[in-house]
């Protein structure tokens, strides 16, 4: 398979930590930056200018926090990662933690991973006992401690800014931003929020070097992809690919030929019909935090749109209104429109909403939970419309819904 | 400490502040850096101090932009989303009143993304709002109809609730909860938490099932609600309200053989010409006076006149505590506290009850008054006290539920039967068919009128302590309260800061007034003031509970106000004046047009010391004969507390 990759398989324990330690802070940032490298969660925002933001506010106290809140639907890779590839992860914290200046690294476990604890606790012993946590790490006088706190299920606690509010005890729900978790974050205090992923390259470049890791990829996505690729194909599973690989790939890959649409980046991602598939993964075009789902062909596009739905209704926090409120009449309309119970003119009203979910709602949660159902009633809308009812009966809305 | 076992055991919810503050920047404060950052909204250019909103700079510049869960006492929250704005370079539309303006941007308040999404946001709150606006005490009083009204709502998009889901929570004294109407801006949470420290109320479950609670979803009148209705003025819509009982106010207005008389706080008058579209600060005591007598009530009396009995029984329990403590050596009786504000001692009753011993004795002025009513003035006009149906019009939710504490009974009837709040008697007056602005003045009736200014700044924060100091002063140093303070205004304790201090040196001493002679007998007080020589009383006023609490944590840990020897507390922020019971909205402008009102009015009146207001004098002389702090007054003015903690009691 030529589009495997397995760069971010081997590493030895620490070497990344050491060079890292033996050069300054702001080399260490240097280095990222050099790399190209912008975050594994889905955002996609640079990891250098995250760290640097952080390290350049004056404070007693900053943190680093490691995301392992894999919420994503569809997504499994940071599973893998935290089972089998911790030495380079907490190396990752640490070089993290060294780059801006904190003191304490924090893993932000998702709940149901509670069984991975012992086991990460285990590991964070042995690196205390063998020198790379604590005080003075590796000799180098640079004092670093990791702890591992426990979500609770929720899934918008993989929002950052939610995660902290979780963190320091708070019901989780997104804050506003700005200000941001770079300069008000944790207890107020600066903090950066990192994927499992991104902590786990940013160690093996520190180890290897940033033009080892520029080799794969494309010029605004360096580097390699992991993916979580579930759905209508014969060999799901993690895989490890270079940035720029098209959809038609990944679909050979896993073996998901026919498949009629691939949902890029799980619930909150796009739907890619089949026309599409020759779009590429990566930062210019289709960004993903990993989660790939393949539709097959005898799939109700209702169907998956209803499910997604249904997750979003149920996990929105619901704090601000487009999401709390907006969500429940997306799933109610995908539910007419099941039945064929929804007018054209009610639609549209409802991918206005959606479009307005996108625009207004607090945080990235509500902002992309509408993006399926337009995503779906745009690419599938013959699909969708053979069952539109012809004398437009709606749910109550008028045809000819105001203009606003 | 061990979870005790006890059957009223009630809901304790955190009070530690979860909401938002404003924002800061590192580094930075507004005006900070450079001072001014120039902002673009819709063509207008403006510099404005590094740090301020979009909200606030579109207000400098005259723009409207609409807001809902946006509040001026409150932190921000930034939920609703009813006031977002396109912000250039921005992807997604930015909430203007949570967005601060840091570096120059470019804003846009008006675009077709802009209007539709704050329409969409109408439209999804509409859906879930049930109601009819026409039998809704927030009628042309609401916010979210004002809104419906703005952005031409014709039709519900997104359809509408045909049937409530919620029971309305009626079982509190003073708040009615019924949130079918909840628009979920949790304006009430940050009310409770932020601005009064007491955190009943929390927004619990998630999705479309969250909802405001309280906790484990217990009735209010079941979790250690202190009354102070602070979160009915600042609900945008009709979820929230004060419990009315004017329907037995009129049945017994309508019942002959009732008497029914009217005591009024200082405050509704300086308020109430807002529900009559008013100007606030417009004060209309005797226009009110007019129609509360046209709307039926028998006798219309004042309050002040037992703030200044307050000041009398109240200053004369600080005297005494204060010889107690400085010449007989007894510990733990100071500093005291006013208990003037029903709220405040509810909340000292579950959050500090280890300070009760320093709560004064001394019954509000709406319960002195009430037990006066049905004993000296039922006897004086030979009326069965069992026929006197005594109401009282309060600025205050929290004086429904004092009127119903059952120690409340020296008369042998309930001394209080109803608590009115301004909002409510507007609402009489207009049901009677009266339009306050037109009336012609008159004054409140004999005995119980003409009281002194001293007793009418009670309305606003720092006032009681004004007042006792015009009095005390005077007492103890035998000058005028003029020779000490300019005009006898105490400015110190005057305005809005939350905690504020002062310390008086106690210049000379007079001699010991004749009213004192009874405690002098009993040894309560020495035959001269010498222990008080060289003195300096300390004091200081907090308004607000979350102030209140930062005072009394301060006392707990020994720091500046343990020193104090007098501190007075209002449960509402800027005072009586603010309270729950007042028109909506509230607004730190509005209640500072009050205050000037209560304060002016002050100025204009011979009277302004409660010592010399000659009705107290004689009811001094015929009723509580053996003078403040006697065992007539003991019987009548002053009461007991019960320290509840965590406990309903």
């Amino acid at each position: 398979m030529a589009n495997v990759v397995h760069i971010m398989e081997r590493y030895e324990p620490g070497s990344g930590l050491k060079k890292a330690l033996s050069q300054s802070r702001q080399d260490v940032i240097r280095t990222v930056r050099e790399s190209g490298i912008k975050g594994r969660g889905g955002a996609g925002f640079p990891t250098a200018v995250k760290w640097n933001l952080c390290a350049v506010v004056q404070s007693e106290k900053k943190f680093i926090v490691c995301n392992a809140d894999e919420g994503e639907p569809g997504t499994f890779k940071d599973r893998l990662l935290l089972a089998e590839r911790t030495d380079a992860l907490f190396d990752g914290i640490t070089i993290g933690g060294y780059a801006i200046g904190a003191k304490l690294g924090i893993i932000y476990l998702r709940a149901e991973y509670t069984y991975m604890r012992p086991g990460l606790e285990a590991k964070l012993a042995e690196r205390r006992t063998s020198g790379l946590l604590g005080t003075s790490i590796l000799g180098s006088g640079c004092n670093f401690d990791i702890e591992v706190r426990m979500g609770a299920g929720a899934y918008v606690c993989g929002e950052e800014t939610a995660l902290i509010q979780s963190l320091e005890g708070n019901r989780g729900e997104p804050r506003n931003r700005p200000p941001y978790p770079v300069n008000t974050g944790l207890v107020g205090a600066p903090t950066s929020v990192n994927n499992v992923e991104t902590l786990i390259a940013c160690a093996h470049i520190l180890a290897k070097g940033p033009e080892w890791f520029r080799k794969f990829g494309t010029e605004a996505s360096t580097g390699t992809k992991l993916l979580s690729i579930s759905g209508d194909c014969k060999k799901p599973g993690v895989y490890e690919v270079p940035w720029g690989i098209s959809l038609a790939d990944v679909i050979d890959l896993c073996g998901g030929e026919g498949a009629k649409a691939v949902q890029v980046g799980g619930a909150s991602g796009r739907t890619v019909p089949a026309a599409q598939f020759r779009r590429k993964l990566g930062f210019e075009d289709l960004a993903t935090g990993g989660s790939i789902i393949i539709i097959g062909p005898e799939r109700d596009l209702l169907d998956v749109a209803e499910n997604f739905l249904d997750f979003f209704v149920e996990e929105s926090c619901g704090q601000c209104t487009p999401c709390r409120e907006g969500n429940p009449k997306l799933l109610e309309g995908v539910q007419l429109l099941k039945h064929g119970k929804c007018s054209i003119g009610y639609l549209r009203e409802l991918q206005g909403l959606g479009r307005t979910m996108q625009a207004a709602s607090k945080c990235g949660l509500g902002q992309s939970s509408a993006n399926a159902f337009l995503d779906i009633t745009e690419h599938f809308r013959s699909e969708i419309l053979g069952r539109v009812s012809e004398r437009g009966q709606g749910s109550g809305a008028r045809e000819q819904g105001r203009a606003s | 400490m061990p979870e005790k076992k006890h059957p009223n055991k009630v809901a304790v919810t955190s009070a530690v502040p979860t909401s938002e503050k404003p924002h800061v920047v590192t580094g930075g404060k507004p005006g900070d850096i450079g001072g001014l950052v120039s902002v673009k909204i819709d063509d207008i250019e403006l510099k404005v101090p590094f740090g301020t909103t979009i909200l606030e700079a579109a207000k400098t510049a005259g723009i409207r932009i609409p807001t809902l869960c946006y509040h001026e006492d409150l932190c921000l929250a930034g939920v609703c989303r009813i006031c977002v704005v396109e912000v250039a370079k921005q992807r997604t539309l930015q909430t203007s009143c949570t967005f601060p303006i840091t570096e120059p941007i470019t804003v846009t308040t008006t675009s077709q993304r802009v209007r539709q999404a704050r329409r969409h946001v109408l439209d999804l709150l509409l859906a879930k709002h049930y109601g009819e606006c026409y039998s809704c005490f927030r009628n042309n009083n609401c916010e979210l109809q004002a809104l419906a009204k703005e952005y031409g709502v014709d039709f519900f998009r997104f359809g509408h609730v045909e049937k409530p889901k919620y029971e309305v929570d009626r079982s509190s004294y003073s708040v009615v909860r019924d949130m079918n109407k909840c628009v979920l801006c949790r304006r009430c949470v940050r009310t409770c938490i932020d601005l009064q420290s007491v955190g009943v109320l929390t927004a619990a479950q998630r999705s479309d099932r969250t909802r405001i609670e309280t906790f484990l979803d217990r009735p209010l009148a079941d979790v250690i609600c202190i009354n102070c209705g602070q979160c009915i003025n600042r609900c945008p819509t009709g979820a929230l309200r004060a419990k009315d009982p004017s329907d037995e106010i009129w049945a017994a207005i309508d019942d002959p053989k009732k008497h029914v008389v009217m005591q009024t706080a200082p405050s509704p008058r300086a308020a109430i010409g807002e529900e009559f579209g008013l100007e606030p600060g417009t004060s209309v005591t005797q226009e009110m006076n007019t129609a509360i007598r046209r709307a039926g009530f028998d006798m219309v009396f004042d309050t002040n006149t037992t703030a200044d009995l307050t000041i009398l029984e109240e200053g004369t329990e600080l005297l005494h505590r204060l010889y107690k403590a400085l010449v007989q050596g007894e510990k733990g009786i100071l500093p005291q506290f006013t208990s003037c504000s029903p709220g405040w001692v509810k909340f000292i009753e579950h959050f500090y009850p280890e300070f009760l011993p320093c709560l004064s004795t001394c019954k509000s002025p709406q319960q002195m008054f009430g037990a006066l009513i049905k004993t000296y003035y039922a006897q004086k006009q030979g009326i069965d006290p069992a026929d006197i149906v005594s109401v009282s019009l309060m600025p205050c939710s929290a004086k429904k539920f004092e009127a119903n504490r059952p120690e409340m009974h020296a008369s042998g009837y309930k001394d209080v039967d109803y608590g009115l709040t301004t909002r409510e008697m507007a609402q009489m007056i207009k049901e009677a068919g009266i339009d306050l602005t037109r009336l012609p003045k008159s004054h409140f009736d004999l005995p119980f009128g003409d009281a002194s200014g001293a007793g009418l700044i009670f309305g606003a924060t720092g006032g009681v302590m004004e007042a006792a100091i015009r009095t005390v002063v005077e007492v103890v140093t035998g000058l005028k309260a003029e020779q000490v303070f300019s005009d006898a205004n105490v400015i110190p304790v005057r305005g809005f800061e939350g905690i504020k201090y002062m310390e008086i040196a106690i210049p000379q001493l007079g001699p010991v007034p004749a009213l004192f002679n009874s405690l002098i007998k009993k040894g309560k007080l020495g035959a001269t003031w010498d222990w008080l020589k060289g003195a300096t009383l300390k004091i200081a006023v907090a308004h607000g509970t979350a102030n209140a609490r930062k005072l009394m944590d301060d006392i707990k840990a020994g720091g500046k106000f343990s020193q104090c020897h007098f501190i007075e507390v209002m449960a509402c922020p800027g005072g009586c004046l603010g309270g729950g019971g007042q028109p909506i909205p509230t607004s730190p402008s509005i209640r500072a047009a009050r205050a000037k009102a209560i304060y002016g009015e002050d100025m204009g009146l011979a009277l302004r010391k409660s010592h010399e207001n000659p009705h107290v004098i004689k009811l001094y002389e015929e009723f509580l004969t053996d003078g403040p702090c006697g065992e007539q007054s003991h019987k009548y003015l002053h009461t007991h507390y019960t320290p509840r903690g965590d406990y309903l009691v």
